[in-house]
């Protein structure tokens, strides 16, 4: 770990001027600031040197970024420097996104829950176990090719992963993309932007050293949840090797628009742990969409969902692994 | 020649029921002690005395020392899995400011055959400084061709990680411990043990059943790393480390740097667990007072969990091939093995050893070969040898149970000599409800539930060259003394049980005073042997003190110093309690500050099946049976073990609560082995990418089944104490017992270890690629 100075601001947009390129200090991990929040995975990506910053910033000084919110339409916001235990546990998140709820309590164990940020959950680095090693300078960290496609790709993603095949480490991010939600930045000009999470999140074939469009000098402020149409179900599932404090192998989340006629008019079916960024599904939705969804259904879409997987060598079982949760998610669902 | 007397010592295990055995003891050993339910502390559930100082945090690890002026040291280790030394310039980091000593510990052209292999060690005034000389060491290293997968180690063409003149000869910690095999490529052995004619056997079998089993690489993973703070003076050397056996460590140390013993102290509080990789002095420990002596001041040396991943030791990987004929009513005519196995670059991947000893069988054979790959040394870990050797022969058993029609408890019934396994077998079935066990795969649904059973083996260990003292001070209060480590099994609570137990007093009592050379030799931590080590001759010592003291008590009350007990605080005349004594009035009788006794331990009143130097094997093998009960998800191949219960023996149980903790212990890492640990060597790189304790897992607290732990009394009139240890064989059955449930859960017979998700689903054909 290299020697750094330590700034504690009171605004976000004092937090965005001082961390200057805080875009490119997350994807080149050289530059000269960088945000924290919880600090769970940033102090790993310290000690790894795969970040190695002049100032690391603190993020909670500042009043309000972990507000949980609704506004008189009906929709959340969430701020980003909210725990994942306060997500979770609130009732606007149970009540009206379940799935979110099940998806974060399920994530990392409770100690790492009760500090690491929805926020950081989302900006965290993968964990590809060559990523983090330092004697492994691979493609994303600007070396010259991927260890894992013919090495010990397990863990790896069965999806998009032809140059490289990280899974996004999020399982915040399975959830939230199903439910369309939005994120929303500041700069340090005070300027914010809103986008859709899914457009946020950038693949290995866009930018294969980044996993996000953080803009320089940009703070995730909030992530926003439109307010479920009536009639609309979901669920999430996960499955790791350990029970709690571990990866996901695979996960899940399901979100569906079923209408007074019991018709599926929406769906969503997005696979964590699947492929570089949350993988929607969209063979599985539309096997969905137009119909009562039942046994039947669930079976068709599950099988849709693994269409056009290309599996590593290690990790052909996440196949069937994704089949069950996909069916399993859409019946939690109507359940 | 010593003077014995005969003794009638109750024996047996009492849950089945008592009988006696005559004993010729030595005359100065204390009489016999009547079974638990008699005595008022051995047996009982005593807390740890020291469980609130764990709890609070005050207690003192080794890692937690800080000695004024202390030096932070660091490792150079090689980067390549296999490499020449082609330079070493450490001058820049010798002038670095902050830097005060600096050592080679390899030399230009030598070979390295490990990423992670010690090539020069710093100390410095911080952590950072002894970083930044690390870096400032100039060390070139030239890529040699390298393996680190067994199988690929054993192909004819594959590199080799030594040539035959530099491959390792003896065998210190592993097994089996056999000298001079031939080695041939990466391949060293057979080690060949036989008895019978196992080719006549397999011909007189009605049923011969073959099976492949493979066990993976697991690492120590102690909480604690391993950790030293060496501090080297001019009139002695002082060693607080994290270690299983500090007088073994006192020894090295005085032979390695010329001391005589009485200047090297060893010293250890507080332990964050070893399971056999703590128990030698090791290249860090070396390094570490190497490195004080240099710089002349204290030295710290604390391994992080990477170098605790690739270089602290590891359980050797296995490929067993088994063959066992057998009668149609289940007798046993033949047992062969084949086994390979790695422990990197060193020897001790044996796992005959368990099969040689459990059932009868008149024909017996196992060739056992170390593989030599280019991955850390293993060493001993928990059941060494024994735990993957359970795995491959108990899941053969039970497929010999079935293909005979017989149920694996009746199978045993019938093959298995041991009267305390027979016990434990009927005492488990009943608890867990073996009644209730269907036949394999016979649930409906996805999840299927299942139930299978292992058993366990492992020597009654004994270390012989061990002492301790008892001291009754004048004011009544008392000492229990040895150097004995307690490495989070509680000894220092058992020690105050026996004292109290003979000088009528309570356990908090005693001051219990261990963990450092100073004291008399307490024996090592490791083996399962340091409970049935030090309580004899502990029970003598406070006996003996007991005896003196009651000589001036003896005088105040008017009786024969026979006449007299020690009960509830008091010295008392036996006939006529109400003539009595306080204990602390009675000490105060005494003529000098204190009394004290120092005994060592005598040999086993029957004497010993194998003696070693300083070490010894008694008569009967300890036992243990465990049930396991599973849900397994055919869908997502996830396994959940419900639970697990565990009946063991040790002798005379001294204290069942840590019994009953150690053996939950053992059960949660067999349950972790059996489900999630192993090291992933990458083999295009030769490196491990798990080497944490993240992507490297742990059974953690969700992981956890129900765990039900039955301790027999299972009395010998063996020693002054009769009791054994349980350590390794809490261990041992679990992760075929695990097995065996899957089996009874799915039908289908899972042959290597982790049993993850990835597995199960291949063994049920639904991943295309099993
Ligand atoms: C054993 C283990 C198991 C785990 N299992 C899971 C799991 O199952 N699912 C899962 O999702 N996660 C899991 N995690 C990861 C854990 O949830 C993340 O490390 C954590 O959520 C990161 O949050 P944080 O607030 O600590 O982020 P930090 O470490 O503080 O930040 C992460 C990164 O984001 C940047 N950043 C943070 N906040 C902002 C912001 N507001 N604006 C701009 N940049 C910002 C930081 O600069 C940093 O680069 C696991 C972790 C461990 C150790
Ligand atoms: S998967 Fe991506 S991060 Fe992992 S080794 Fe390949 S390129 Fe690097």
């Amino acid at each position: 770990m290299n020697r750094f100075a330590y700034a504690s601001p009171a605004t976000v947009t004092e937090a965005a001027a001082a961390t200057g390129l805080v875009a490119e200090a997350m994807v080149t991990f050289d530059e000269s600031a960088v945000l924290k929040a919880g600090g769970i995975d940033l102090l790993d990506l310290l000690k790894l040197e795969l970040l190695t910053p002049s100032v690391v910033v603190n993020l909670r000084a500042i009043k309000g970024l972990d507000a949980i919110t609704q506004d008189a339409a009906g929709n959340v916001a969430i701020g980003a420097m909210a725990t994942l235990s306060q997500v979770a546990e609130h009732p606007l998140v149970r009540g009206s996104y379940p799935a979110l709820a099940t998806a974060i309590a399920g994530a990392a164990g409770p100690q790492l829950r009760n500090v690491a940020t929805l926020g950081g959950n989302l900006l965290q680095r993968p964990h590809c176990w060559y990523l983090r090693s330092p004697a492994h300078h691979c493609l994303r960290k600007g070396g010259g090719h991927c260890f894992a496609i013919h090495g010990e790709n397990q863990y790896h993603a069965i999806f998009d992963n032809h140059a490289c095949a990280i899974v996004h480490p999020s399982t915040a991010a399975t959830a939230l993309v199903a439910l369309n939600a939005e994120v929303e930045l500041h700069d340090a000009e005070g300027a914010t932007r809103r986008l859709p999470l899914e457009d946020f999140f950038v693949g290995p074939d866009d930018d294969i050293q980044r996993e996000n469009a953080l803009r320089p000098r940009e703070v995730l402020t909030a992530i926003h949840l439109r307010k479920p149409a009536s009639g609309t179900r979901m669920a999430h599932l996960r499955q790791g090797e350990k029970a709690g404090f571990d990866w996901p192998l695979a996960d899940v989340a399901v979100v569906l628009a079923i209408g007074p006629d019991g018709v599926c008019r929406e769906a969503s079916v997005v696979l964590g742990a699947a492929a570089p960024v949350p993988h929607r599904a969209r063979a599985a939705e539309q096997a969905l969409q137009g119909r009562h969804p039942g046994e039947a259904a669930a079976g068709d879409a599950a099988r849709a969902a693994l269409r056009g997987a290309t599996p590593l060598s290690l990790n052909a079982y996440k196949l069937a692994l994704f089949e069950t949760l996909v069916r399993r998610a859409i019946l939690a669902a109507l359940a | 020649m010593t003077a014995t007397r005969t003794e009638i010592f109750s024996a047996g295990i009492v849950e089945a029921g008592l009988g006696t055995v005559t004993r010729e003891i030595p005359a100065g050993e204390p009489p016999p002690w009547p079974p638990n339910a008699e005595l008022t502390w051995i047996g009982k559930d005593v807390p740890r005395l020291n469980g609130r100082d764990k709890v609070t945090g005050a207690t003192r690890y080794t890692v937690d020392v800080r000695l004024p002026g202390m030096l932070h040291a660091r490792f150079l280790r090689c980067p390549l899995p296999s490499a020449e030394l082609r330079k070493l310039d450490t001058a820049a980091a010798t002038a670095l400011d902050g830097a005060r000593a600096v050592i080679a510990l390899a030399r230009p052209g030598d070979r390295l055959r490990y990423a992670g292999q010690p090539v020069a060690a710093v100390a410095a005034l911080s952590p950072g400084v002894a970083a930044e000389a690390l870096a400032a060491i100039d060390a070139e290293f030239r890529p040699l061709p390298f393996v680190v997968d067994m199988d690929e180690a054993r192909a004819p063409d594959a590199p080799l990680v030594y040539d035959e003149a530099s491959a390792p000869k003896g065998n210190p910690s592993g097994f089996p411990a056999a000298p001079g095999l031939p080695v041939v490529g990466n391949v060293r052995g057979p080690a060949v043990v036989r008895r019978g004619d196992p080719a006549q056997g397999f011909a007189a079998a009605d049923i011969v059943v073959e099976g492949e089993y493979r066990t993976q690489v697991q690492t120590h993973s102690c909480l604690e790393p391993h950790a030293i703070v060496a501090d080297w003076r001019a009139d002695g050397l002082t060693v607080y480390m994290s270690t299983q056996f500090t007088s073994g460590v006192r020894q090295e140390l005085a032979a390695l740097f010329g001391l005589p013993l009485n200047r090297v102290r060893v010293v250890v509080d507080g332990m964050g667990g070893g399971f056999g990789s703590k128990s030698q002095l090791g290249v860090y420990g070396r390094t570490a007072v190497e490195l004080s002596r240099l710089a002349g001041l204290p030295v710290r040396l604390a391994l992080d969990r990477h170098e605790e991943q690739i270089d602290a030791g590891n359980r050797p990987g296995t490929f067993q091939r088994m063959r066992l004929g057998a009668k149609r009513d289940g007798t046993l005519t033949a047992l062969a093995i084949e086994s390979h196995g790695t422990a990197g670059v060193a020897l001790g991947a044996g796992i005959g050893f368990f099969a040689e000893r459990i059932y009868t069988c008149p024909n017996f054979e196992t060739l056992q070969h170390d593989v030599f790959v280019n991955a850390g040394p293993g060493c001993a870990m928990r059941g060494p040898g024994n735990t993957p050797g359970a795995y491959g022969l108990e899941q053969a058993i039970d497929t010999l149970s079935e293909r005979l029609g017989l149920d694996p408890l009746a199978l045993r019934d019938r093959i298995d000599p041991s009267k305390a396994r027979r016990e434990e077998r009927r005492i488990g079935a009943e608890r867990i409800g073996w009644s209730r066990r269907h036949k394999p795969g016979a649930d409906p649904g996805a999840v299927k539930r299942g139930m299978g059973v292992a058993q366990s083996l492992w020597m009654s260990n004994v270390q012989t060259n061990v002492a301790c003292e008892v001291r009754v001070l004048r004011d009544g209060s008392v000492e229990a003394l040895s150097s004995v480590q307690d490495i989070g099994t509680g000894i220092g609570t058992v020690m105050a049980q026996v004292v109290a137990e003979v000088l009528g007093l309570r356990p908090g009592d005693i001051t219990v005073r261990i963990g450092d050379t100073e004291f008399p030799p307490g024996g090592p931590s490791y083996g399962s042997r340091t409970t049935a080590s030090i309580t004899p001759p502990l029970r003598t010592a406070a006996t003996r003190v007991l005896a003196e003291l009651g000589r001036e008590a003896a005088r105040m009350l008017n009786a024969a110093p026979e006449e007299l007990e020690a009960r509830e605080g008091r010295i008392r005349v036996k006939s006529d309690p109400g003539r009595s004594l306080a204990f602390r009035d009675a000490a105060a009788l005494l003529r000098t500050d204190r009394i004290s006794a120092v005994e060592s331990r005598a040999d086993d009143y029957p004497g010993f099946r194998r003696r070693m130097p300083d070490a010894a094997m008694a008569h009967e093998d300890l036992g243990g049976v465990q049930f396991a009960e599973v849900a397994v998800d055919t869908e997502t191949g996830a396994i959940r073990v419900e639970r697990v219960v565990a009946v063991h023996d040790c002798g005379r149980p001294i204290n069942r609560l840590l019994l009953e903790s150690q053996v939950q212990g053992g059960v949660l890492m067999g349950v972790s082995y059996a489900l999630l640990e192993r090291r992933v060597m990458d083999r295009r790189t030769g490196l491990m990418v798990n080497a944490d304790l993240e992507h490297y897992k742990l059974a953690g607290v969700h992981d956890t089944p129900e765990i039900e732990v039955v301790i027999l009394e299972n009395l010998q009139g063996n020693s002054a104490t009769d009791a054994y240890g349980i350590a390794e064989p809490a261990n041992i059955a679990t992760a075929p017992a695990i097995a065996n449930a899957v089996y009874n859960a799915i039908g289908v017979r899972l042959t290597s270890l982790p049993m993850t998700p990835d597995v199960v689903l291949a063994a049920l054909g639904k991943t295309g690629r099993s």
